[in-house]
């Protein structure tokens, strides 16, 4: 084997979100030796990115919330293919995540008596997400972090891993290079923890930053690990339109939850026209009572703008379809409405929604407390990823677990906005512990020298060709996905996708890079464009094998619900021939008390 | 510059090199409504510059990765609109000067990080309640809230004379540790005394409150008035109030 940089660590943790962050402290906690691999600086993954809260039943705003209420509320979002043990350990231990936040510092904001202050957010039945205005993300990263760097950990920034080393069946480790050099580092590791984050970047327009290309769903699926759910791909209703440079830039629900509303090119609530069945019963069915829900009137159910991310999106498409959209295609969110009915309106929008107020004032020009916005759906989340034990977040592979947005189980068929951070902490945690644990009870692996030595070749190999560029290839597969496997689906086209994605990977294999390994956005791209196709083929796999819609997959040859295939997750793996297998397997059989709570709180 | 089409065009002048040095490169791009430098600089890689080295994450002013030097004014990449800019002119875009070149645009910011850990963690008081929480008035978290929207841009950093001019790297943690330091002091909870050390070891005393880092700063925070300037009247009242000094030597 050549000669590469060497770490050894215990527990390897891949990502430095929240899930990644978390899991690292835990480990640290557990007296692992802890390494954390990020593509880029600490501080700046995703997480920070994030705007509207942390969903917990704390209970601070209405007393009648409580655990069992956030995980039928999980569950109804989810429409039951989450994994219900999931479901309820993140019910019961988000509380307790997030008072620990507290305690290493975070400050949230405060109800009257000086407890942490929770707000409304889509599908969850009462205020239950703790926040910071509109800078949840911020505030938890940076929590993360400042406690991180105390606590023992060792960070590599700026790298990224291309591949996880296996001795016999088990995880043995991790290979990567430095960004900054591009140099190429080996881990050593017992146990390896992926919190890699998402997939957004597989789409033309998405909320997601450059990093979310897939890796730890690709890294996980070609080390043996099952994937599952990867057909949800979740896209927020409300995201930037116009101008096209701030295209898919995320609009908080935040704006929906402070009061905001959706109208069509004729001024018509739209929302109120279609408000699905299992929804009616909570749902207002009039402007007047649903303004007094955003106002904390308990008595009133909520507007329909706060139906889950799914329903809302596909009703805007609807609207700009049936050709009652806005100028550049969406529909129109107004927050300035609000003017009419609190006196200081302006400066309560801006005070509730600083950053909202930013982003349109500098990148669109616009003053969100005079006009209305423009806003479409954008490719935000992805409910599926690595299939694990619901305690331990282990994979199949053992040695390798996963947390976070890289991680399947808890949302399954749709996330409702706030449970994501509330995850990264549950999970991200779990996952730190048992890996250390794992690490413990399990002697040191060994690394394969021929596997390393092929990895870092291929990773070479843009470098000694001359041909087309890894951009173009790469906006060329957002274009492919955006169109073919996006909000609405249907079979031919999907099957059309494949087609096409062996072109597509036929052409990365091709690409070249020009320049040196220091630094090099190209090169960087070629890596990544791999992982992309990866997943890309595995959601339009999943996609077609459901043949169904349901939550965030909408096919519209299969417009309802099938039992047959909804009482199944879908997952994909490779089999011993190296080909992408797709299976489905049948829900576990729930509990009877969760089942009870679910009918109860029906 | 319109053609027929409606589309314009502008050049770029951007710094390419490394730590063994460098020049400026001239891009000529096609440019369209409401983009940002960033817009641009992505154009550029794609189409004309592949390995063009250019550090960002979010695209949307909220994790202070794409810091550079737009017309010599330190800004985000990604929040400046090509709009506020003449064109009839190139566009310089250069990297932060403070810190060492890696390559092009990006620059070795790992000083930051190094200095970070230096101070003080937080240290909350034992929990108000039984179970184990606290109660904070909302008029209190209010009060820090300002420090802690830092997205770490450095920015602040790259301006400072006392870094960029002066390189106190190893007496002077700069102004972005001076809002950390005062975020921690500031929070409700927080109970450890950080006064002597921004005395002693990370240099507050260098800082002669030109207010070129709040000038700066995309997150709008006063950091001269806000932060440094309540942390020097503490080093003050605790190192050169005669009173207290006097009940320093009787201890
Ligand atoms: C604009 C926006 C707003 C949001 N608002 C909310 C909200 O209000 N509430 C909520 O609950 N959720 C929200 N979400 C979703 C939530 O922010 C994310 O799902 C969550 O932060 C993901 O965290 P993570 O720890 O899994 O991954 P991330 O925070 O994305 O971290 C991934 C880490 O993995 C690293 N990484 C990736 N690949 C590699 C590799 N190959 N090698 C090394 N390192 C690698 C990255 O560098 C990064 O450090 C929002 C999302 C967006 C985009
Ligand atoms: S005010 Fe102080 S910290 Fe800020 S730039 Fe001037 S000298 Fe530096
Ligand atoms: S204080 Fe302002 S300029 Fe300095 S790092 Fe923070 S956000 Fe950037
Ligand atoms: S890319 Fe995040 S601040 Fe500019």
């Amino acid at each position: 084997m050549a000669e590469y940089e060497t770490h050894d660590y215990e527990v390897l943790v891949i990502g430095a979100g929240g899930a990644g962050l978390r899991a690292a402290i835990e480990a640290s906690a557990n007296q692992a030796r802890v390494g954390v691999v990020t593509k880029s600086l600490l501080g700046k993954a995703h997480t920070v990115m994030a705007e509207g809260g942390i969903a917990a039943a704390l209970s601070n705003v209405d007393e009648r919330d409580n655990w069992r209420v956030h995980f039928a509320d999980t569950m109804r979002g989810g429409q039951y293919l989450n994994n219900w043990r999931m479901a309820e350990l993140h019910a019961k231990e988000a509380p307790d995540r997030v008072r620990e936040l507290e305690a290493w510092g975070a400050l949230f904001d405060r109800t009257k008596d000086g407890r942490i202050l929770q707000r409304n957010f889509g599908g969850h039945r009462y205020p239950r997400l703790a926040h910071v205005g509109d800078r949840t993300g911020l505030e938890m990263i940076r929590t993360l972090q400042d406690y991180g760097i105390h606590a023992g950990m060792e960070v590599h920034m700026e790298c990224t891993v291309i591949t996880l080393l296996k001795d016999d069946g088990r995880i043995a480790g991790a290979f990567g290079y430095d960004r900054e050099r591009g140099r190429f580092l080996l881990f050593r590791a017992k146990a390896v923890v992926l919190a890699t984050g998402g997939i957004g970047r597989a789409y033309k327009i998405t909320s997601n930053s450059w990093e979310y290309t897939g890796d730890g769903h690709a890294l996980a699926y070609e080390a043996g690990a099952s994937l599952m759910d990867m057909e949800f791909v979740q896209f927020h209703p409300t995201g930037m339109i116009w101008p096209p440079s701030v295209r898919g830039i995320l609009v908080t629900e935040g704006v929906r939850g402070e009061g905001g509303v959706l109208k069509n090119s004729d001024g018509r609530r739209f929302m109120f026209d279609d408000i699905p069945e299992n929804y009616r019963a909570q749902t207002a069915d009039n402007e007047e009572e649903g303004w007094r829900y955003t106002q904390g009137d308990r008595d009133a159910r909520r507007p329909p703008e706060l139906l889950t991310r799914d329903h809302v999106a596909r009703c805007i498409l609807r609207e700009v379809r049936e050709g009652r959209g806005s100028p550049h295609g969406g529909v129109f969110l107004d927050i300035a409405w609000i003017k009419n009915r609190l006196p200081n309106g302006a400066e309560h929008i801006k005070r509730k929604l600083p950053s909202m107020y930013h982003q349109f004032k500098q990148l669109a020009d616009i003053d969100i407390t005079q006009e209305p916005m423009e806003i479409g759906p954008t490719t935000h989340y992805m409910m599926g990823g690595v299939r694990v034990d619901a305690d331990s977040q282990m994979s199949d592979v053992p040695g390798l677990f996963a947390a976070g947005e890289c991680g399947a189980g808890l949302h399954g068929a749709n996330r409702l906005g706030g449970n994501s951070l509330s995850d990264l902490l549950v999970f991200g945690k779990r996952a730190g512990e048992y890996a250390a644990r794992f690490a413990k009870n399990n002697g040191a692996a060994s690394v394969d020298p021929q596997q390393i030595d092929a990895a870092a070749q291929r990773a070479l190999e843009p470098f000694n060709r001359t041909g087309e560029s890894p951009f173009q290839v790469q906006q060329d597969l957002q274009e492919l996905m955006q169109n073919l496997a996006g909000i609405v689906r249907r079979e031919e086209e999907m099957q059309h996708a494949l087609i096409e994605l062996r072109r597509l990977e036929e052409r990365a294999n091709r690409v070249a890079v020009a320049g040196n390994r220091e630094y090099n956005g190209g090169w960087h791209t070629a890596l990544d464009l791999r992982n992309l196709i990866t997943v890309s083929e595995i959601i339009t796999r999943a996609g077609i094998e459901r043949k169904e819609s349901r939550g965030a997959h909408f096919r519209e040859d299969f417009p309802s619900k099938n039992d047959a295939v909804g009482r199944c997750n879908i997952i994909v793996r490779r089999d011993v021939s190296g080909e992408m297998q797709v299976i489905r397997e049948p829900l576990a059989e729930m509990p009877a008390e969760l089942k009870q709570i679910i009918e109860e709180m029906k | 510059m319109s053609n027929e089409t409606g589309a314009s065009t502008a050049t770029f002048r951007i710094w390419r090199g490394n730590s063994s040095g460098g020049a400026f490169h001239d891009y000529t791009t096609e440019i369209s409504e409401g983009m940002v430098v960033l817009d641009a600089v992505h154009r550029i890689q794609a189409e004309q510059a592949n390995d063009l080295a250019v550090r960002w994450n979010c695209k949307a002013g909220k994790c202070g990765s794409c810091s550079a030097e737009i017309n010599g004014n330190p800004r985000l990449m990604c929040m400046t609109r090509l709009n506020a800019l003449p064109l009839t002119d190139p566009v310089t875009i250069e990297p932060m000067k403070a810190f060492p070149l890696v390559k092009d645009l990006v620059t070795d910011v790992s000083w930051n990080f190094r200095v970070k850990p230096q101070i003080k963690k937080f240290t909350p008081r034992l929990p108000d309640a039984s179970d184990g929480t606290w109660r904070m008035a909302q008029a209190d978290v209010d009060r820090v809230q300002e420090f802690r929207k830092c997205i770490e841009c450095f920015l602040c950093q790259d301006v400072c004379h006392v870094l960029r001019e002066h390189r106190l790297f190893e007496y002077f943690i700069g102004p972005r540790f001076f809002v950390n330091t005062a975020a921690l002091d500031m929070h409700p909870l927080d109970t450890a005394n950080r006064t002597a050390d921004l005395r002693q070891n990370q240099g507050v005393g260098y800082c002669n409150i030109t207010k070129c880092c709040t000038n700066v700063c995309p997150e709008g925070i006063k950091i001269t008035d806000n932060a440094i300037i309540p942390l020097k009247e503490r080093v003050v009242d605790q190192y050169f109030d005669p009173l207290r000094k006097l009940f320093r030597i009787f201890r």
